[in-house]
């Protein structure tokens, strides 16, 4: 299974778009970092570490569960329904500038229910993407603002972004679909 | 302001995981979910609660989907907990109620069922005095069906609710003593607790008079007995079931007094339960018959709890029964 | 009406009434009625019937027990269809309870069931007239009317005779007509709501439950009447242990009790109970020790008969919630096949005990006719193939009613003919070599 990014290429990728999160958003004092669930969430984590020490200010991070968003549920499930987890957004996301933190963004599709369920929950000033992994086939009009790699793709391949807190290690890997056996779809993944 | 406390601690299920998935297309009996299959609806509970939490309770879930509420026994409480949650969820639902519906007028139920099938509803919400009509509406129609309280049967929803609340507080089931307090012969909630608090490892106590025991109890696996006392000493969850005023027509007991003061729960008779025993009554109360008010309204009451966890409860049970494709069979 | 004279040959006669049970002949002469018995009869311008090896021949099986609804419920059975599906059963004859519409209280409803019965040409029926007006249990009605006109005995059957004093005088009556009383025992404020034996299935499926005593209290009540009174008391359907106990000891008391039972009792339990309303039947399915009690006195002769208390209603009328079906499930095309597999082939009791069951017995207990192959009794025959597997297919019924919870079932042992009156009224296809059975009619 191609290696696309090792433990210290992830590493490397989030503290460059922490810095570019500081040179953007001038003020880091209005901004909230918000992960999709349920690699977004530790991502999100590693980058609320980072912008503490780049610019010594806590950063408030939650977490998002977007299941209840998701528009495959009802009409297109072709099997069990996804597990629902907690969403847990312990600030006011009015008027913060929203980091929503994605693993890969692919059709797009998990970032329209993100931004559904976000709004849903207050009104912030602007919500901006932030993804390790960006392999293209877009379904809709969704663009990030920080990318860690873009990785050209084809359709019958996956991508996985690793990450310690979950799978013990870190690591982003392209696969087959079906090569490696037991990867169900991650909530953040978007069914081809 | 929206903090959802992570309840799937290890300490709430030990080493039994959730399932995956639901096996039936119908929640008819607690009796039919493995214990996987609670611990799977009582997790997701946990995530509904944090909706009803937000400032905007809606997601757009079931946007789409068409519940029908046909409750053909007068209901306010569960049709209204059933009905939120619907909404909640984004469906649109139906309320048809029993007495004013010139739908049903001299049909059976079974006529009934192929009428709704005809508007081709995704699910159907059953409360029906008969027991087993949730498994007779089922074999009519293609919809998945819940049971929202069936004659003296089951009220399966109503125990998985009981079974949130309880979990909430307690963190487990092992071990846990919940003594079930009223009128056993004629409760569903009963019934449903027992199959589901026997499941999740709780050690279940029933008493009431000896005229409304349950006939065969001692195949359920609970303990049974006629004494307040013993049922409450170091009990950590005491439920209490609604009596009717109109058992006493079939030689149940002989009064509210004598019930009241045979089997009413008060401050007093609580003192033998555990410091931190709480207070379940699946509504609606008769105080000064099967508890006294001091109770019902007391620090150790979570009466109000169980009705705002019904609604996260309902929901969950809502949403994993949409992930079955409509035309799947049942188990 | 003049019939071909016919010898059936090689088979085996069971006829306990008299003491019949061995490979012989049975000659029926031209006006329909057994002529003689024995070993290698000669055929003397007879016709010879050969009977494949193994089938059984006895004296026709009477039902003491139906509902054939008609008047008044001719969409659930007819008398014609009733009957039809009587011979299927292996049924010679049935004896017809009196709660159609209008009850069987009076001449004019019991001479429009003989006749319906005599045109339908098949089984031989046998009215139970009401105890009671209405079987409302107030009035009692014009018994001796009732007997001329056909009745062979009383009943309120769907109804128990629920006044004691009524029953006392029902039995005192009846006496001087040599019939019985033949009571559905069932105490009303104990069974009051209930639809169920009350136990743990009850309680698991909230389904109302009445305990055995609900019954037997009734029968120690009326085996304590008929001692008081002489006046013979039959106890239908009997399904309860502690009702047994009550017959016993009546009977060794030497008091005029006798009792049937039906196949879904000495069968099924409430274990099998479920939410299908061919399970709801009155009195209930009971419990295990009960259906075994029912077993043991099936075979040590204190029950007398096997009754199948077929009871006809419409699928509609059944597809609805178990509380509000209404009681009852059909028998007659099941009860000898079942009689076969579970009390036969099981070592429950011999063939000839089972023919007892069916035949004299019922035959002795309502005072008809029929119950044996004696020189001279109509020719009513059942003919068994008692090793012919068979499975119960509801759909091929003659009854106008499905309600069965045996459908699917496999059994061993099959009606092979029915013969009524020298004349062969049913023959069963499906079992091989039952085809050679079919005479000419002249």
């Amino acid at each position: 299974m191609p290696l696309v990014m090792d433990e210290g290429g992830i590493r490397r990728a989030l503290l460059r778009i922490a810095h570019e999160i500081v040179e953007r958003n001038r003020r880091v004092g209005d901004i909230a970092l918000v992960g999709i669930r349920r690699r977004g969430v530790p991502i999100a984590q590693r980058l609320a570490r980072s912008l503490l020490e780049i610019s010594g200010r806590e950063v408030p991070t939650g977490a998002l569960d977007i299941t209840l968003y998701r528009d495959d549920l009802m009409w297109h499930a072709v099997g069990p329904q996804p597990v629902l987890r907690s969403t847990e957004i312990p600030f006011s996301i009015d008027d913060r500038r929203i980091l929503l933190v994605d693993d890969v963004l692919y059709t797009g599709r998990t970032t329209r229910a993100a931004l559904d369920a976000l709004i849903d929950f207050g009104r912030p000033r602007s919500i901006q993407l932030v993804v390790v992994v960006d392999r293209g086939h877009r379904e809709l009009p969704i663009k990030a603002d920080y990318v860690g790699k873009n990785v050209p793709t084809s359709a019958r391949q996956s991508v996985q972004v690793k990450v310690s807190e979950l799978d013990g290690v870190d690591e982003v890997v392209i696969g087959e679909i079906g090569e490696h056996g037991g990867h169900a779809p991650a909530a953040g993944e978007a069914a081809p | 302001m929206n903090v959802a406390r992570d309840a799937r601690q290890p300490a709430a299920g030990g080493q039994v995981q959730p399932a995956a998935r639901l096996r039936s297309k119908h929640l008819l009996s607690a009796g039919d979910l493995s214990r996987e299959e609670i611990l799977l609806i009582l997790d997701s509970a946990e995530a509904m609660k944090e909706v009803g939490a937000r400032r905007i309770k809606k997601v757009p879930t079931l946007r789409g989907a068409t519940v029908v509420n046909l409750f053909l026994e007068p209901s306010t409480r569960t049709r209204t907990s059933f009905e939120i949650a619907e909404k909640r969820l984004s469906a649109d639902t139906l309320n048809i109620a029993g007495g004013t519906s010139s739908l049903l007028k001299g049909e059976t139920l079974v006529d009934t069922a192929r009428t709704l099938e005809a508007m081709a509803p995704d699910m159907v919400v059953l409360r029906h005095a008969a027991s087993g009509a949730c498994h007779l509406l089922a074999g009519a129609c293609d919809a998945r069906v819940i049971n929202a309280g069936d004659g003296m049967h089951e009220h399966p929803t109503q125990a998985l609710l009981d079974a949130f609340t309880i979990r909430e507080h307690k963190t487990r089931f092992e071990g846990l003593k919940v003594a079930i307090v009223g009128d056993l012969l004629h409760s569903r909630v009963l019934r449903s607790n027992m199959l589901l608090l026997s499941a999740l490892g709780a050690d279940v106590w029933i008493c009431g008079p000896r005229t409304l025991m349950l006939p065969g109890v001692e195949r359920f696996g609970v303990r049974a007995t006629t004494s307040l006392d013993r049922a409450l000493e170091d009990a950590d969850v005491v439920m209490l079931l609604r009596v009717q005023a109109e058992r006493m027509q079939g030689h149940f007991f002989p009064s509210r007094r004598e019930y009241f003061a045979t089997f009413g729960l008060t401050a007093e008779r609580l003192r033998r339960a555990r410091p931190d025993v709480i207070v379940m009554h699946p509504g609606p109360m008769n105080r000064g018959v099967e508890i006294a008010s001091d109770v019902a309204d007391g620090p150790v009451s979570v009466i109000l709890e169980q009705v705002a966890n019904g609604v996260a409860v309902r929901m969950a049970v809502l949403y994993l029964l949409a992930g079955f494709d409509a035309n799947e069979g049942a188990e | 009406m003049t019939m071909q004279a016919v010898v059936l040959k090689g088979g085996q006669v069971v006829d306990p009434a008299q003491g019949i049970n061995g490979v012989v002949d049975v000659r029926i002469d031209e006006r329909g009625r057994v002529a003689a018995v024995g070993a290698d009869l000669p055929l003397d311008g007879a016709a010879p019937v050969e009977v494949p090896p193994g089938f059984v021949v006895c004296p026709g099986f009477i039902d003491m027990h139906v509902h054939f609804r008609e008047p008044g419920q001719e969409h659930k059975e007819t008398i014609a269809s009733g009957v039809a599906s009587a011979v299927a059963g292996g049924f010679t004859a049935a004896a017809c309870m009196p709660n159609t519409d209008p009850v069987n209280d009076h001449v004019g409803v019991t001479e429009e069931i003989v006749r319906k019965a005599a045109d339908a040409e098949l089984a031989r029926v046998y009215p139970i007239g009401a105890v009671s007006v209405g079987s409302q249990g107030e009035r009692m009605t014009e018994i001796r009317a009732l007997r001329e006109a056909g009745c062979v005995g009383i009943s309120d059957d769907g109804h128990p005779v629920a006044d004691a004093l009524l029953m006392r005088r029902a039995l005192e009556y009846v006496s001087m007509f040599g019939m019985p009383v033949i009571n559905h025992c069932e105490e009303p404020s104990l069974a009051a709501g209930c639809v169920v034996h009350e136990g743990y299935r009850a309680t698991a499926l909230g389904l109302r439950g009445q305990p055995g005593e609900t019954e037997s209290i009734m029968v120690e009540r009326d085996v304590s009447l008929s001692g008081l009174t002489g006046g013979a008391v039959h106890v239908a359907h009997m399904s309860a242990g502690e009702s047994l106990r009550a017959v016993r000891s009546g009977k060794e008391r030497g008091i005029a009790v006798t009792c049937e039972v039906t196949p879904h009792h000495f069968i099924l339990t409430d274990e099998d109970l479920r939410y299908d309303t061919n399970f709801k039947m009155n009195p209930p399915l009971r419990a295990a020790a009960d259906r075994d009690a029912m077993l043991e006195g099936l075979a040590d002769g204190s029950i007398d008969a096997i009754a199948t208390d077929h009871a006809p209603h419409h699928a509609d009328e059944k597809a609805v919630e178990f509380d509000r079906a209404p009681f009852g499930i059909i028998g007659l095309e099941t009860a000898v096949s079942l009689s076969l597999d579970r009390l036969v082939h099981r070592d429950v009791l011999s063939m000839r005990r089972l023919v007892e069951l069916y035949a004299p017995n019922p035959a002795r207990i309502l005072g008809v006719e029929g119950g044996t192959l004696k020189p001279g009794a109509a020719a009513d025959i059942t003919i068994l193939a008692p090793d012919t597997e068979v499975e119960v297919a509801a759909d091929r019924f003659r009854s106008r009613a499905r309600n069965t919870p045996f459908d699917g079932w496999r059994l061993r042992g099959a009606v092979a003919a029915t013969v009524v009156g020298g004349r062969v009224v049913y023959i069963n296809e499906t079992v091989p070599g039952a085809a050679a059975l079919a005479w000419p009619a002249r």
